[in-house]
């Protein structure tokens, strides 16, 4: 095993505030879609509005560093030891089995990961900010003013946009549930936290066996 | 690196929460409002002194002659008077599913008195001319215009009750001539006030209160606040009124609305100001209405009519409200109400004499409106409720003569006779009555505009965004409402997944740990408690 740093300084920052604002955006909104009360709607809307904000800059700033990196190969999805993966996760792990695939720095997600994770940037996340958007600007100002977004019904929108946020609520039970199952279950948790993470390190030995 | 990093969250979460901690609207001085402040502290002083003129200075021996000698210096100002809702009682207007209508208090209805026709002696009252005693009174007549009902600043003036809209015989018309002005609130407010029969019956949010009240009730009108008199807001260019009154208008035209001050963006908070897009202002910003004196809200016509020892009596509440007279029936009142919601494009249509019934209960007026109309706007309304006569064979409601000065002439105040009253107030308006009568159920709606509270006291969003069946627009339909609405089978469908997730993980970390104890990947350390307990023994 050999300490690698694995995840960068923005990676790491543009991970843990995602995280923050996506849990954050979360209790506002549901507060706002009625589901419990802790600040009272008044100031759920009003933050919500503010954190969606940080969230739709923060998301910006985190395309242009994948694509500047070159970061966004890490998603390209392959099929190849996706079987593998899935049933590693559903069997393998049970028998205390190694997994199938090998993390490195330079490969940092394994298939059914990729997977996902594309899903959830390609799907999930403008799922949720589109309708958002949409959420936020369906408002006619006034008859003379301009009029932004009244095509869709508000009824709609609203629809999707909590779907969005249900879903992005199951991606995040069994996301940090699925940090437990590195080679430690703290293992991938303090990765994200120093970006060095232990990784087996000869490539020879791992294909042997 | 992490320094930096750690650096910039933190930056990052402190300038959040201080936008949020700072972002109030309170923290800021807001330039429009002192601005309307400053120029409505300035009360008018009038150019002239009515009192130094040489044509006032002469006894008057009955009310035209004011009305001439204001007429021989103010030329035209009667035609203006004369084309008036104030004076015609009537205005044709353009009324969906209608046409083009003339409607007024000549011929629509109310659930109060329930109309004017063949009442006139006493109605009259609240007539801006003299002697309407039938429906015979000559609107071509100048002379009989009353120029003084509302420019009366001598507070000496007062109509006669049951003169056909004569003065009080006591009143010193030389005064009054000589005191005239800019109408003061108790001008509007001697009929406004006292419309239907006593003070706030009618509106609910104009009474006798407002003459010298305190912000809390009205911010507008209050003694020790503006103090703004009614024609503050309904100007009266050449004397064409602004404002609409829905129990008799019909049009969206020439309206007192808030942001003809106000502007449509009064608030510093977007949100707030986008609201105006489909909320009115009135709807956030008077939460209660009727909050120093009760308002009438319901009215049961089919209960009058008991006599104690064959004479007419009055049972009161403990508040000194009337619950049951007998020339009236039964009341229901109330104090600092809540206002019903509903959406309003500022068009109205009204019950207008022979009708036919369609529905129960019998719509009074019904406000036009809904969410999809880009018009309409969310409007705080009182509705009153109540039940009156109507023509069981013709279906028609029944405008009877309620009113006379002595028994014997059909009226129902006097002689308590539903026939004789249906049957002569009917003839007198040209319709027929079949002799077979009922009382049927009736609603009216009054927008509510006045009594505006301090901002403080303004409605707050929870109150409308809730699930609570308590919300104020709980009942409110035809669109989506973040905080009230929610798709069932989606909240449905995330409760299982959400839940379904968090088990399913939840399962798979207990195989995990089996398991891996099974495979004795951790040493076990087993306690024997029997073992334990038997050494303590």
């Amino acid at each position: 095993m050999k300490s690698v740093y694995v995840y960068k300084g923005f990676e790491r920052f543009w991970h843990w505030t995602q995280a923050t604002l996506i849990i954050f955006l979360a209790l506002t909104g549901f507060e706002v879609h009625g589901t419990f009360h802790i600040l009272g709607f008044e100031h759920a809307a009003r933050f919500h509005r503010v954190g969606s904000w940080m969230l739709i800059g923060l998301v910006v700033f985190a395309i242009f560093w994948h694509f500047v990196t070159g970061e966004w190969r890490q998603y390209i999805p392959t099929t190849k030891k996706l079987a593998e993966q899935i049933r590693f996760y559903t069997i393998g792990m049970f028998k205390g089995e190694k997994h199938p695939t090998k993390k490195t720095e330079v490969i940092k997600l394994n298939p059914l990961q990729r997977l996902v994770y594309l899903g959830f940037k390609l799907v999930l996340v403008p799922l949720t900010v589109i309708s958002g958007i949409l959420y936020m600007f369906h408002k006619t100002i006034d008859r003379n003013d301009i009029v932004v977004v009244s095509d869709f019904s508000l009824e709609s929108i609203a629809f999707w946009h909590t779907l969005g946020a249900i879903l992005l609520m199951v991606f995040l039970v069994v996301h940090v549930y699925m940090t437990t199952t590195g080679h430690t279950p703290t293992s991938n948790i303090r990765a994200m936290i120093t970006g060095y993470e232990d990784l087996e390190e000869d490539e020879e030995t791992a294909k042997k066996e | 690196m992490k320094r930096t990093i750690a650096v910039v969250i933190l930056i990052f979460i402190g300038v959040v929460v201080l936008i949020n901690i700072f972002n109030t609207e309170n923290e800021y001085y807001n330039l429009k409002l002192e601005e309307l402040k400053q120029e409505y502290a300035i009360k008018p002083i009038s150019s002239i002194d009515h009192s130094k003129l040489p044509e006032l200075q002469r006894e008057f021996a009955t009310p035209q002659d004011v009305t001439e000698a204001c007429i021989s210096c103010h030329t035209e100002r009667h035609k203006e008077i004369m084309s008036s809702a104030h004076w015609n009682w009537e205005r044709v207007s353009y009324v969906e599913g209608r046409g083009i209508t003339s409607a007024g208090k000549k011929n629509v209805l109310n659930n109060f008195c329930l109309g004017a026709q063949s009442n006139e002696l006493a109605c009259a009252k609240c007539h801006i001319g003299f002697g309407m005693t039938n429906d015979h009174f000559d609107f071509e007549n100048a002379r009989n215009v009353d120029c003084m009902v509302c420019h009366d600043n001598s507070d000496e003036y007062k109509k006669g009750s049951s003169t056909a809209g004569y003065p009080d015989r006591t009143v010193n018309l030389t005064k009054v001539a000589q005191g005239v002005g800019t109408p003061g609130k108790i001008n509007c407010g001697s009929c406004h006030f006292f419309s239907g029969g006593g003070n706030n019956v009618k509106h609910g949010d104009l009474e006798v209160a407002q003459l010298s009240t305190s912000r809390e009730v009205d911010v507008h009108m209050a003694a020790n606040g503006m103090d703004m008199s009614c024609v503050a807001c309904h100007t009266a260019e050449n004397h064409q009124i602004k404002g609409r009154l829905y129990s008799v208008s019909s049009t969206n035209t020439n309206r007192a609305t808030c942001e003809q001050c106000h502007t449509s963006t009064p608030h510093f908070d977007d949100i707030l100001n986008r609201h105006n897009a489909k909320v009115s202002c009135q709807a956030c910003h008077i939460p209660v209405y009727a909050k120093e004196n009760p308002t009438k809200m319901s009215w049961k016509w089919s209960d009058a009519g008991n006599l104690r020892d064959g004479e007419p009596y009055k049972e009161f509440n403990s508040d000194s409200t009337i619950e049951y007279q007998s020339i009236k029936g039964t009341f229901v009142w109330a104090k600092n109400v809540k206002p019903d919601y509903r959406w309003f494009n500022g068009t109205a249509d009204h019950y207008i004499l022979g009708d036919t019934i369609e529905s129960v209960p019998v719509q009074m007026n019904t406000l036009f409106g809904s969410h999809d109309d880009p018009e309409s706007k969310i409007y705080p309304v009182k509705i009153h409720t109540g039940d009156q006569i109507y023509d069981t064979k013709y279906n028609t409601l029944i405008q009877p003569k309620v009113f006379a000065e002595s028994k014997g002439d059909s009226a129902y105040w006097k002689d308590f006779d539903w026939q004789a009253a249906a049957a002569a107030g009917m003839k007198r308006v040209g319709l027929p009555f079949s002799g077979e009568y009922d009382f049927v159920e009736t609603e009216m709606y009054w927008p509510v505009n006045h009594m505006v509270s301090p901002k403080e006291q303004a409605v707050g969003c929870a109150e409308c965004h809730t699930r609570s069946d308590e919300g104020r627009l709980a009942t409110l339909s035809g669109f989506y409402l973040p905080g009230r609405d929610h798709n069932k089978p989606l909240d449905g469908l995330g409760v299982l997944l959400f839940f379904g997730a968090l088990g399913g993980v939840l399962i798979h970390a207990a195989i995990r740990v089996i398991m891996s104890i099974r495979q004795k990947k951790y040493e076990m350390n087993i306690i024997d408690y029997d073992d334990n307990n038997s050494t303590q023994k």
